[in-house]
């Protein structure tokens, strides 16, 4: 009797053992195969050219085959030094000297120096050809002058030494939060002049470029000198641009692809699937949908009739029906994955009384009509602006919808041609940077689109850009996060939930909340069970 | 022959200057430009400074006249600009999607002619036949269904379904991925041929010619080969010309929905960034193309029907 239960227990642990190492090299990378891709937002990539494009689209390959002076770090929601072994400040904050990596080579061989990095950024800034990283690079000392072609050589950046640079702010501010994006790429100083670089351009990525068919597909190779020991994993990316979601879904679905980025629709049906289901990654992405609301439309400029818009509207209702909760309640400006983010604010409630109550309370018991600019996006436009239409109804609020569409919104808002509108707009990563936006000194088409002004707050975000100390940073941008939610410049909805469902035999994917889209491939993985393992 | 083409061909240059004035001004009036498009996605901003320097460079701040005179001379000169978005010349992002797009419409149309003509001809030699009926319910359907469901439903059947296929994209030249959208795109014309056929092929069968050619003793196959199909052979023709030349145009949704890397998917997206020079390039090569190819049917329809004079 013993024997025989001493028998099934050693059995039964021999069974857990393997079971336990079967496991154990599941979770270990597997070098080999290939990621195939998909980017979501376009039919085409722009160009090979990552400096080109403003894109996420072409930052989707952009991350694969070049590297900046930073990278974002999903796993801790911050950027971190990338083609730098160390980056020191200055005590004024204002001075940030890079010691450059030594083991950084470009993919011809080449070893990356101080003379590619500071090519790079002052090629960004070139006055005839408006590169869209030129907004980041700009806030190095000189830089401007090099886009008005006042100078050639951008002064904030010095080379110390082949392997050092000095980088001077006009301001102090976190480099790391400027420099990490594919726009603002480091290229081959040298190499990147020949006419015919972009055909094959390369890069200090982990993965080479092979070929990229307009339209089609880019396709890159492992670079197997890639300065990170035994990284990338894979042999190949192949990246597809697919910006139809029901196209995606069925490759997704016939297992054609390995990745797919979810819209609302999808994200109910992939969530109901017991297979489906079990890969899906959810992240609370850095972008705030809002209703502006102009304070030169007489209602507006009152704090009461933009509160009572808050209340009279039901949030919850929209995100859960319409938006089929992809999304989570805005309960301020700074989004859940913001550092600054204060999890004790609460939402504006649903309450058409005190709406009513507070519309009383500014002048007008009989409400009033206004103009909501709209573009036709599902999440953030009209058919959100048509939900919301009964609920001001209800309190005396008219509205009436001005359609527009998606590329033409931008300059309307910019030059505040509007008496509200709906958009979504950035909110980080860097929390200093989003509340800039309700700086009295920011113009209206640098960001302050609903031309917010609270001196207050202003004191808030200035003391928050001149302290050393972070965690005080946080402190007061949280205040003035707080401030600004009380003032109410807009209808706070909601924060992007962005969903990317993935095959099983994909790993190591990234919950990256400045844009989900965008994946580190170094660190992906396919194991065996994947139809492109070999 | 050879003067006529070339009177065609010398015919077709106002059109497209024509066209080219259209397009211009449509894109001059409509709200939003390349540098507002950049901050469409509430990503980034864009501040006064930059949207003027952008529009400078790319002479947006010129006035309107000037910026068509300049356009339109340029045109003449074959020069289709610079694309706002990727720096490049406009002939060299549409010419390397103009294979595509020619591989998808030559596919749609052989798939349309091989299956279309024969069963509009079939059709109107049993008038009112089940095969009739029911080939004319396949010719509404297929001018009634939308090619983007349709489509969904080719890849939903043949690619996931069943597995025959790939759902999308272009492949290194492998026929299998151009099957599927060749059929979505190729059903509407399939359609419309199967119904022009047969419409063609009754109107000869009753013409004086046909019964003339039957008293006279010729045998059945001799009268529908050299009468019937030969005459009616001249509204198909024109009527393949026609869908021919368009469905490029057409193909805007098919293209986008297989990932499909034609003019149609390029044509999207530069519209959708305000790339104007490239909408303008798209939309002047696809009209070109229409009217290249109505030229050569009209040859075409010259050689099989001698009445039809080159003058």
């Amino acid at each position: 009797m013993f024997k025989k239960l001493a028998f099934t227990t050693a059995l039964t642990l021999a069974a857990f053992a393997v079971q336990a190492q079967v496991q154990a090299q599941a979770q270990e990378p597997r070098r080999g195969g290939t990621i195939r891709f998909t980017a979501p937002y376009a039919a085409s990539f722009v160009s090979n050219d990552s400096h080109v494009s403003n894109q996420v689209q072409d930052e989707i390959y952009g991350y694969g085959l070049h590297r900046s002076l930073y990278k974002w770090d999903a796993a801790n929601n911050k950027p971190v030094p990338e083609l730098a072994t160390s980056v020191t400040a200055s005590a004024d904050g204002l001075v940030h000297t890079f010691k450059l990596r030594q083991d950084a080579l470009f993919h011809n061989g080449r070893k990356m120096t101080a003379d590619d990095v500071i090519w790079s950024l002052t090629r960004i800034m070139d006055s005839t050809k408006s590169y869209p990283g030129a907004r980041h690079v700009r806030r190095i000392k000189g830089a401007v002058d090099v886009e008005k072609g006042q100078a050639k050589e951008i002064s904030g950046l010095k080379k110390i030494d082949d392997f050092t640079i000095e980088m001077t702010l006009n301001e102090k501010a976190e480099p790391g939060f400027f420099f990490f994006s594919a726009i603002t790429s480091i290229y081959p100083a040298k190499e990147a002049q020949a006419p015919d670089f972009f055909n094959k351009p390369i890069g200090l990525g982990p993965f080479k470029f092979v070929e990229h068919v307009p339209g089609s597909r880019i396709v890159l190779e492992r670079w197997d000198k890639f300065y990170r020991a035994g990284k990338p994993y894979a042999d190949k990316v192949v990246i597809s641009p697919m910006g139809e979601a029901a196209s995606r879904d069925i490759a997704f679905r016939n297992k054609e692809v390995d990745v797919s980025i979810l819209g609302p629709t999808q994200y109910v049906a992939y969530k109901a699937d017991a297979n489906l289901s079990k890969g899906i990654i959810e992240v609370a992405e850095v972008f705030t949908r809002n209703m502006g609301m102009n304070p030169n439309f007489k209602p507006f400029s009152d704090k009461r009739v933009r509160q009572a818009v808050n209340h009279a509207i039901d949030s919850e209702l929209i995100i859960k029906r319409l938006v089929r909760d992809k999304a989570y309640r805005a309960t301020g400006w700074l989004p859940l994955s913001s550092p600054a983010y204060d999890k004790d604010m609460k939402p504006y409630d649903f309450n058409p009384e005190k709406a009513k109550k507070l519309l009383v309370e500014a002048g007008y018991p009989d409400g009033f009509e206004f103009e909501w600019t709209a573009s036709p996006n599902e999440s953030w436009g009209i058919p959100i602006a048509e939900a919301v239409i009964p609920m001001l109804a209800k309190v005396g609020i008219k509205v009436k919808i001005k359609p527009v569409e998606g590329s033409a919104l931008g300059g309307i808002v910019s030059k505040g041609d509007f008496q509200a509108y709906i958009w979504s707009n950035t909110s980080g990563p860097d929390p200093l940077t989003a509340m800039k936006c309700f700086h009295s000194a920011t113009p209206q088409s640098a960001c302050n689109y609903a031309i917010y002004k609270n001196p207050a707050v202003d004191k808030l975000i200035d003391e928050a850009g001149a302290t050393d100390d972070p965690a005080k940073r946080l402190e007061l941008l949280k205040k003035a996060n707080a401030a600004v939610y009380d003032d109410a410049p807009v209808w706070f909805f909601n924060y992007n939930k962005a969903v990317m469902a993935h095959q099983p035999w994909l790993h190591g994917l990234q919950p990256n909340a400045t844009e989900l889209a965008l994946q580190h491939y170094e660190d992906l993985w396919v194991d065996a069970s994947s139809p492109a393992a070999k | 022959m050879l003067p006529y083409v070339f009177r065609r061909l010398l015919q077709a240059i106002p059109i497209l200057l024509a066209v080219a004035a259209l397009i211009f001004l449509l894109f001059s009036v409509i709200p939003g430009n390349f540098a507002t498009s950049q901050i469409a996605d509430g990503r980034s901003a864009i501040d006064t400074e930059a949207i003027a320097r952008m529009n400078t460079q790319f002479g947006l701040d010129d006035p309107v006249p000037l910026r068509f005179v300049k356009y339109i001379g340029n045109l003449v000169t074959l020069d289709l600009g610079i694309s706002f978005r990727t720096r490049q010349p406009v002939l060299d992002s549409v010419s390397e999607r103009l294979w595509p797009s020619l591989k998808l419409a030559l596919a749609a149309m052989f798939f349309a002619v091989i299956v279309g003509v024969p069963l509009g001809f079939l059709a109107a030699l049993k008038p009112g036949s089940w095969l009739d009926t029911q080939s004319m319910v396949v010719a509404v359907s297929g001018l009634s269904l939308p090619q983007f469901w349709l489509g969904l439903l080719l890849m939903y059947t043949f690619a996931l379904l069943l597995g025959w296929f790939p759902s999308f994209g272009y492949g290194d030249g492998d026929p299998r991925y151009l099957v599927l959208p060749a059929i979505a795109l190729g059903v509407a014309p399939l359609a419309l041929l199967a119904r022009t056929s047969r419409a063609a092929v009754l109107e000869v069968m009753n013409a004086d010619f046909v019964r003339t050619a039957r008293a006279k003793g010729a045998s059945e196959v001799r009268v529908m080969r050299w009468h019937v199909a030969r005459n009616a052979m001249v509204i198909v023709l024109t009527t393949l010309g026609l869908q021919f030349g368009s469905v490029i145009g057409q193909a805007v949704v098919v293209e986008k929905l297989f990932a499909w890397p034609g003019l149609g998917s390029l044509l999207v997206d530069s519209v959708s960034l305000r790339d104007i020079p490239v909408v303008q390039g798209c939309i002047l090569l696809i009209v070109l193309f229409f009217l290249v190819v109505n030229i050569i049917v009209d040859v075409l329809c010259a050689m099989i029907d001698p009445r039809i004079s080159y003058s």
